[in-house]
């Protein structure tokens, strides 16, 4: 019995020590696993020595005690339903329908002015912001993150790019700006392009795609190259560039919007239209 | 007096026995009293604290799951409060200068920064951060399966259905708050969350632009999403979960804990441990268990290595991305809601391959959770207080009904896993999608059908044992010649809790006319309700009564016969009659 609580005292006394012990010591790593097992054995001792005190020492019976009804008695509950009356009638309730209901009407419009405040304040309006990206006539394709244009000749079949708009150097609100106007660039044999238009809108077999998945807008950011299939790491959609970006699995609906390219007159790859529809994510008025 | 496992007689005939309790002479008894008389004479606790300390809680392991839930919300609480000193929650652009060599110099926002940081350049901040984490996925975790307890327990039956509502509302934001939690950071993995979220606002027909709009304060990222998920994070969710929990725990303590059945515990009473010093000192040390475990984990497993993901770039993405574990099931719903779903009609969009998993999936799956007390109660037409925990086999419909909700979540949570699974294993990543869907409507009526004919076999089995006793394996040969195995019966405690319950009837319908051929308005709800009754309870097997006890008995078993000689049967009848041992309990049946 003694033993057992000199082994309780014991456990206690071990936090303590480990508390002194922690600070000063040096590299990030050692200390995490330094503070955490010296912190996490210290309060395991002060559990396991409570847990087995209250095992081995305390008394072992169990206990009864007695359940009542939850039910207030009857005189009580008509005594509340009284009270309430009364005060209701002493307060003039039923007889002045006016205080009733000008009283209830104000309160119910208190909520007004609060839920406005929050919600008109909360952001600006969309507009058509979401069908718009940065896009424009002309615009320079470059490498994302380096921010250097892209010759055709550099576009080698089967390789792929991650591509910004050449504007985006002036953008005030880049990640915003990134967030829709990100674009995948790919070369394909012209002949495996299987659709007309998205031939036309390349530049002999190289074809720029949104990478923003029409899904729920992760980036796109998986090609395989044999296949040509682009796939999505957050949800498994599966756009076939072969197909103009069809969906051929996976959850989303619509194919990913192509960038209509072209070549400047230093060879350089521009884009020669913005993107004709919204990018990314659907919502309800994107019609 | 052994009292492992039953309480032999009435605790208040024990205590009888006891020699009275000494004064109270020792210094530290005085000082106890001193301290105590000061607070008691400014507030008058005494009697109620005093009440609170003798409160009685019966023991059983599954008790202690919400046990589990509550210390890892306190630790979460106190690190938490620990992280706001050091976070920053601005996704103001900063150049990093800190410790970790491989970001310096790149642009992050503040809130990236000094979680780098809090992870790389304050003292002990990483186990602080770990344990933070670990003890959240701890909390959800345990309410979940304490949940899972209650559930098929039956412990949400009057007069518990009120905290069953505030228990499902606790789990339901817990996983907000969790999702507000690891988007604080900014980095790569939760950006992208946070991303999908703003696809997800996007969905809702007419208002998901605006929604996307407001809550995001213009376009996706803005500067606005940190410190707003950071308010609701700190402070607005926190105070909604202490708030509902306090209550929670008050409504606990004020209908007294549950039991399971047992000799001596009646539905009329809780037998069990009081608060001092039992209860106090295995909960305290308990709480310092769980503390300690997560605080083993924190220091062993690295969870949420942010500086691996680097800021939050719209561009990139990691192959892999997953949530935390809790939103897996929504993020499989994601994956397996198929894309045909989304179409357009009227000019507008309607995208609902993204909305049910998305916007519907949680607040219908609490809402069904919710709804189902009240299910129970119409279909058992049961308004009784039930204090006395179900065994789950003895309940076979909902038993099964829990499990198929369970098959449910689980093949959610695997089609979350779909793109590991394909790699891992070396399937392809469309049949396993494909199979996950056409499981998601397969398995919870097939895990019905099995949890529900498992639970009553195990009922017979039950009975079995009630009836003709156990196997004990050895053969016995007559004078004559004959050879039986002898059933060694079960003791009266044993037998009492495979006897004790009640099995519900099916409703039977009224005429739905009167004798005047007037239909009954409320016929129709009648028929309904007898048939979900007739679904609930057509399968059943009744718990042995004594009459069919006695029987066996009697019914030529030579084996209990002959045993039973010895020390005369009758007493065995007697005792093993279907009558609770303690008698003074009995007349519950």
């Amino acid at each position: 019995m003694l033993g057992t609580l000199v082994f309780v005292v014991a456990y206690f006394a071990i936090p303590m020590e480990s508390q002194v012990f922690l600070p000063g010591i040096g590299k990030a790593n050692l200390s995490n696993v330094v503070l955490g097992v010296s912190l996490g054995l210290g309060l395991l001792g002060i559990g396991v020595g409570a847990v087995h005190w209250a095992k081995t020492l305390m008394p072992d019976a169990e206990v009864v005690e007695e359940r009542h009804p939850l039910r207030s008695a009857d005189e009580s509950r008509r005594g509340f339903v009284k009270t309430m009356m009364t005060g209701g009638t002493e307060a003039q309730l039923d007889r002045r329908p006016l205080i009733k209901y000008s009283l209830g009407g104000a309160l119910g419009l208190f909520a007004l002015p609060m839920v406005l405040q929050v919600a008109g304040s909360l952001g600006p309006l969309p507009k058509d912001e979401l069908s718009k990206t940065m896009w424009k006539k002309g615009d320079r394709l470059v490498r994302d993150p380096e921010h250097t244009a892209i010759k055709a000749s550099d576009v080698t079949i089967g390789s792929v790019f991650h591509v910004l708009p050449e504007s985006i150097k002036e953008s005030h609100h880049v990640l915003e700006d990134k967030a829709k106007a990100a674009v995948l660039l790919m070369r394909l044999e012209p002949d495996d392009i299987k659709v007309a238009k998205a031939r036309d809108w390349g530049y002999e077999g190289i074809v720029a795609y949104s990478k923003i998945c029409t899904h729920v807008g992760c980036p796109v950011g998986l090609y395989e190259q044999q296949t040509h299939h682009l796939l999505c790491p957050c949800h498994q959609s599966t756009f076939d560039v072969t197909q103009d970006c069809k969906v051929i699995f996976g959850p989303a609906k619509r194919p990913l919007p192509q960038l209509k390219i072209t070549v400047d007159a230093e060879g350089y790859l521009v884009a020669d239209a913005p993107f004709r529809e919204a990018v990314g994510p659907s919502f309800w008025e994107r019609g | 007096m052994s009292t492992t496992g039953h309480t032999t007689t009435g605790a208040d005939r024990l205590r009888a026995n006891d020699p009275e309790p000494q004064a109270p002479v020792g210094g530290g008894m005085k000082k106890v009293g001193g301290v105590a008389g000061w607070v008691d004479d400014r507030t008058g606790a005494a009697k109620g604290v005093g009440y609170l300390m003798k409160k009685v809680f019966p023991d059983h392991w599954s008790f202690m799951l919400g046990e589990v839930a509550m210390y890892s919300m306190i630790i979460c609480l106190l690190t938490g409060a620990f992280l706001t000193f050091w976070f920053v929650p601005s996704a103001g652009q900063v150049e990093y200068d800190g410790s970790y060599i491989p970001l310096r110099g790149v642009m992050m926002s503040e809130a990236y920064a000094s979680t780098l940081d809090i992870s790389f350049d304050i003292r002990g901040g990483l186990i602080i951060r770990q344990i933070h984490h670990w003890a959240a996925l701890l909390f959800i975790v345990a309410i979940n399966v304490h949940m899972m307890r209650v559930f098929f327990t039956g412990a949400f039956r009057k007069p518990r259905e009120l905290n069953w509502l505030i228990g499902a509302q606790l789990s339901m934001l817990a996983l907000v708050e969790g999702f507000a939690g690891y988007s604080l950071p900014d980095d790569l993995l939760s950006g992208t969350g946070l991303r999908a979220a703003e696809g997800f606002m996007r969905s809702v027909p007419v208002l998901g632009s605006y929604l996307s709009y407001f809550v995001f304060g213009g376009p996706f990222p803005g500067e606005a999403i940190i410190p707003r998920l950071y308010s609701v994070h700190v402070l607005l969710l926190p105070a909604i979960l202490v708030g509902l929990f306090t209550v929670h725990i008050v409504l606990v303590a004020l209908q007294k804990h549950t039991q399971f059945p047992g000799p001596g515990r009646t539905n009329e009473n809780v037998v069990g441990y009081p608060v001092m010093p039992v209860y106090a000192a295995k909960a305290g040390g308990f709480f310092f268990i769980v503390f300690g475990v997560v605080a083993l984990m924190s220091a062993l497993v690295t969870i949420n290595p942010i500086w691996a993901y680097g800021p939050y770039d719209p561009s990139p993405v990691t192959a892999g991305s997953q949530p935390d574990w809790y939103m897996g099931f929504a993020d499989g719903a994601l994956r397996l809601l198929p894309g045909f779903l989304e179409f357009e009609a009227f000019g507008f969009t309607f995208s609902f391959n993204v909305m049910i998993g998305a916007i519907l999936l949680i607040p219908v799956m609490y809402g069904l959770i919710s709804l189902y007390p009240f299910l129970e109660e119409w279909v058992t037409g049961d308004k009784r207080e039930h204090h006395l925990l179900d065994r789950p086999r003895n309940n076979p419909t909902r038993t099964g009904i829990g499990m198929a909700g369970i098959a449910a979540y689980a093949v959610l949570m695997f089609g979350a896993g779909n793109d590991l699974m394909a790699i891992k294993l070396g399937l392809s990543i469309n049949d396993i999608t494909r199979t996950l869907q056409l499981l998601f409507f397969v398995a919870p009526p097939v895990t019905f059908w099995v949890t529900k004919r498992i639970c009553l076999s195990l009922q017979r089995r039950d009975r079995d044992l009630v009836l003709h006793g156990r196997e004990t394996g050895r053969i016995i040969r007559t004078a004559e010649g004959r050879f039986f195995e002898k059933h060694e019966p079960v003791d009266a405690y044993t037998r009492w809790n495979l006897v004790q319950h009640e099995q519900h009837q099916p409703l039977q319908l009224e005429a739905g006319v009167d004798e005047n051929g007037v239909a009954s308005p409320t016929a129709r709800k009648d028929r309904l309700r007898a048939k979900v009754s007739h679904f609930y309870f057509k399968d059943r097997v009744e718990p042995v009564t004594p009459a069919e006890l006695e029987a066996a008995h009697h019914d030529g078993h030579h084996a209990e016969a002959i045993e039973h000689q010895p020390h005369g049967g009758a007493t065995l009848v007697e005792v093993g009659s279907g009558e609770n041992p303690d008698s003074e309990d009995g007349q519950r049946r």
